[in-house]
């Protein structure tokens, strides 16, 4: 398949997005940049990643996301300006802020939120109608039910009628697994579209125990794929769960059911779509993450397109791999709402003829929102969420989560963690999902919720030794920088409040990590014990979950006091990181 | 979220990861020459070595040669280190034997199977893992020796995205 330039990087530089207009909120009709030139018989939209977020969003994309080895300045490891040049996006374009970190805080202010659900329902309706809706699909990659205080209150709830109404006809998971089974169970009886994961299956013993299946026989737990029929041809859509749900979670969460990435049952997969149901393309809705999907692409012939997330890559164009039956295009649709993906499929019989793709950015002030989707927020917000409207404090800085080592919005939670638990060291996850508070704007309650609503957000207190602190520290950077993308799990470093340390990524596991310093400036020992708060642990613990930590310590009007500083060694002139 | 907590009761218990010595039921006499395996005999000698290498030579008396028709089923990342469930089946005719080594485990060799005529050469089970290591499989077919080998990591986990 012949690859195509997004033609809507036309629209960077359009006159709408000059700089002479301070916002874009100059007119809703202004919407004609997401005028799109018919192309082909099938059109599929793809949103990912979306993590609950209603509303629309500020998020900052990541200044630090580095490739190492063969990854090493390939999508999706570019920032900055590398990240400008390689997809032709012109310099302060209302693009480059959707898309990139630069001039962050001053394109926030021009061009305003993206994503809403209330937009994404606008935005889709026209893309499904412009298409004809019969010839349109629409499809999620998960992480569409968690990441909002909301949708952990109700386990996702809110969110399934979201979906519904929003028209999602098949997706995959993550974090909607983190419910655990009976929960998503509940979820999957409300939701109209159909749940999609062929690399999910029974243990052993659950199968033996005559656990709850798809078919006793694959002892596969959801349906794998689904054919859609687009106008006169029938695609294949196949879904890839996060293949490392029980490793980065709780395992009492899916105690029965095991993952992983499932190549070859993959493969066996798309041979039966192609040679039994012969059907006429083949989409592979995946959770990977965009260097698993990347390899994979490699290793498992027939897939047309794969349409990825879990990383939060927002790439503008798919990336073509080659592999035994020839080329596949692998996209990462980024998160929170912010873009929506567009596939035009050229479909002929038994094969896809030509592409287009399109990754638009979800520009809340340029689209009216739908009435019916504003209502339903409307009511969930009054009916559930309304008493974490109130202001817990003012953000003093821009603070954000993204990025491989840390963050402003992750040091203030390790500060929270260090200072209500008196500890020397704090540790917090490398989710992310989280959204961007700029300087001056009012957190509240459920804002500090979009960073923390997990449901196992307890806080712990423990001691630990210097040289488990390193052992820690390894284990998890080699999850983010290990040269072989199935051996890595997607999220960022750990997040350090009072220690300080170097990092070589592309040094071997056990070698990456040194230098390790306390605030005050004595070395960390390997055989001395520290105290060390953190929260989101895979065991079970009964502190305070995080935001309420979190909350007493912001009301106390305390602002940034710890250094987690990361020096970065190996890496200069990775264009994964900005200048 | 796994990394923030350090289990040391977890990584106690994976350091002192027991091996299963399991040996053949059948009885197996082709008369291979030192081939400590082929015969129904335990071999405590092989189960005692550290080395993957050590091991190897113990139960077999030779090293193995890779082989692409011995399919090792493995996942890329244990969901739990304690019990890794690990696949092997082979096209390789004769097959005599089947044994299964963690490099990195205090003793490498976990595993050992004696495969009687006219059986499936096909063997599921579960390994502990001390910490990410190669598995090696070692396939005996008509008196030579084959391997396969896959790196299976062991994590205390990363949070995703």
């Amino acid at each position: 398949m012949p690859i195509h330039r997004r033609d809507v990087l036309r629209f960077a530089g359009a006159a709408a997005f000059s700089g002479s207009l301070p916002r874009l909120a100059r007119g809703v009709d202004n919407a004609s940049v997401y005028d799109l030139p018919r192309f082909g018989n099938g059109r599929i939209l793809h949103l990912t990643d979306t993590h609950a977020q209603l509303t629309p969003v500020f998020v900052r994309e990541p200044s630090v996301n580095i490739g190492i080895g063969s990854m090493q300045g390939q999508p999706p490891h570019l920032v900055g300006r590398a990240f400008l040049e390689r997809f032709g996006i012109s310099d302060d374009s209302a693009d480059a802020y959707a898309f990139t970190s630069l001039a962050f805080e001053k394109s926030a202010a021009r061009f305003g939120r993206l994503g809403g659900f209330a937009h994404l329902k606008t935005l889709v309706d026209r893309l499904r109608s412009d298409a004809g809706t019969e010839r349109t699909l629409l499809v999620d990659g998960g992480d569409l039910w968690q990441g909002s205080g909301l949708a952990n209150s109700l386990q996702g709830a809110d969110m399934v009628e979201a979906s519904n109404l929003l028209g999602v006809e098949a997706m995959t998971g993550h974090w909607e697994f983190t419910y655990g089974e009976d929960a998503l169970r509940k979820n999957l009886e409300a939701f109209k579209g159909e749940f999609l994961a062929q690399n999910v299956f029974l243990t052993e013993e659950a199968a033996f125990n005559d656990a709850k299946a798809l078919d006793p026989a694959s002892r596969r737990v959801f349906k794998p794929a689904l054919i859609k029929e687009l106008g006169d041809y029938r695609v294949g859509v196949i879904g890839q769960a996060f293949p490392y749900v029980p490793i980065a979670h709780p395992r009492r969460f899916t105690p029965d059911w095991t993952f992983g990435i499932r190549e070859e049952e993959l493969q066996q997969l798309v041979s039966k779509l192609r040679e039994i149901d012969k059907v006429d393309a083949v989409v592979l809705l995946s959770h990977n993450g965009m260097d698993v999907d990347l390899k994979l692409a490699s290793r498992v012939a027939g897939i047309d397109v794969i349409l990825g997330g879990h990383t939060h890559d927002a790439i503008p164009q798919p990336i073509a791999v080659k592999n035994a039956s020839g080329v596949t295009l692998v996209t990462n649709a980024g998160s929170n709402g912010k873009f929506l993906g567009v596939l035009d499929l050229d479909i002929a019989k038994g094969k896809v003829k030509d592409v287009r793709y399109r990754l638009m950015p979800v520009y809340s002030e340029l689209l009216k929102p739908d009435g019916a989707m504003q209502a339903l927020i409307e009511r969930l917000h009054l009916a559930h969420s309304k008493s974490w409207d109130d202001k817990v404090t003012t953000a003093d800085r821009l603070l954000y989560r993204r990025g491989n080592f840390s963050g402003p919005m992750d040091l203030l939670i390790c500060d929270a963690l260090r200072t209500e638990f008196d500890a020397e060291i704090a540790l917090s996850p490398g989710f992310r999902w989280g959204v961007t508070a700029l300087p001056g704007q009012a957190l509240t309650m459920e804002d500090l919720f979009a960073e923390t609503a997990i449901s196992y957000a307890e806080t712990y207190v423990q001691t630990m030794t210097g040289s488990q602190i390193k052992d820690v520290l390894e284990d998890v950077c080699d999850n983010l920088f290990n040269p072989d993308p199935y051996y890595q799990q997607g999220g960022d470093m750990v997040r350090l409040g009072g220690l300080s340390y170097a990092c070589a990524p592309a040094e071997s596991a056990g070698r990456r990590i040194s230098e390790l310093t306390l605030d005050g400036g004595r070395p960390l020992e390997a055989g001395k014990s520290y105290k060390v708060a953190g929260w989101a642990s895979v065991n079970p613990h009964t502190g305070l979950p995080v935001w309420d930590i979190l909350a007493r310590h912001l009301r106390a009007g305390k602002s940034i006091s710890s250094r987690g500083v990361v020096t970065l060694r190996g890496v200069d002139g990775n264009p994964g990181l900005a200048e | 979220m796994a990394p923030l907590d350090f289990s040391p009761l977890r990584r106690l218990i994976l350091k002192g990861a027991g091996l299963a010595a399991l040996t053949g039921l059948g009885q197996i006499g082709l008369g291979l020459p030192a081939a400590q395996a082929a015969s129904d005999k335990y071999p405590e000698d092989a189960f005692k070595q550290k080395s993957d290498a050590d091991a190897i030579k113990a139960l077999y008396g030779r090293s193995a040669d890779a082989s692409e028709q011995i399919k090792l089923d493995a996942p890329e990342i244990a969901e739990n280190g304690g019990v890794v469930p690990i696949a092997v089946i082979t096209t390789l005719p004769g097959v005599t034997s089947i044994s299964f080594l963690v490099s990195e485990n205090p003793n490498a060799l976990a595993a050992s199977y004696v495969i009687p005529e006219g059986t499936v050469p096909s063997v599921a089970n579960r390994l502990k893992m001390a910490k990410t290591s190669n598995v090696i499989a070692i396939v005996e077919a008509n008196g030579k020796l084959y391997s396969a080998t896959r790196e299976v990591k062991v994590t205390v986990g990363g949070c995703g995205g």
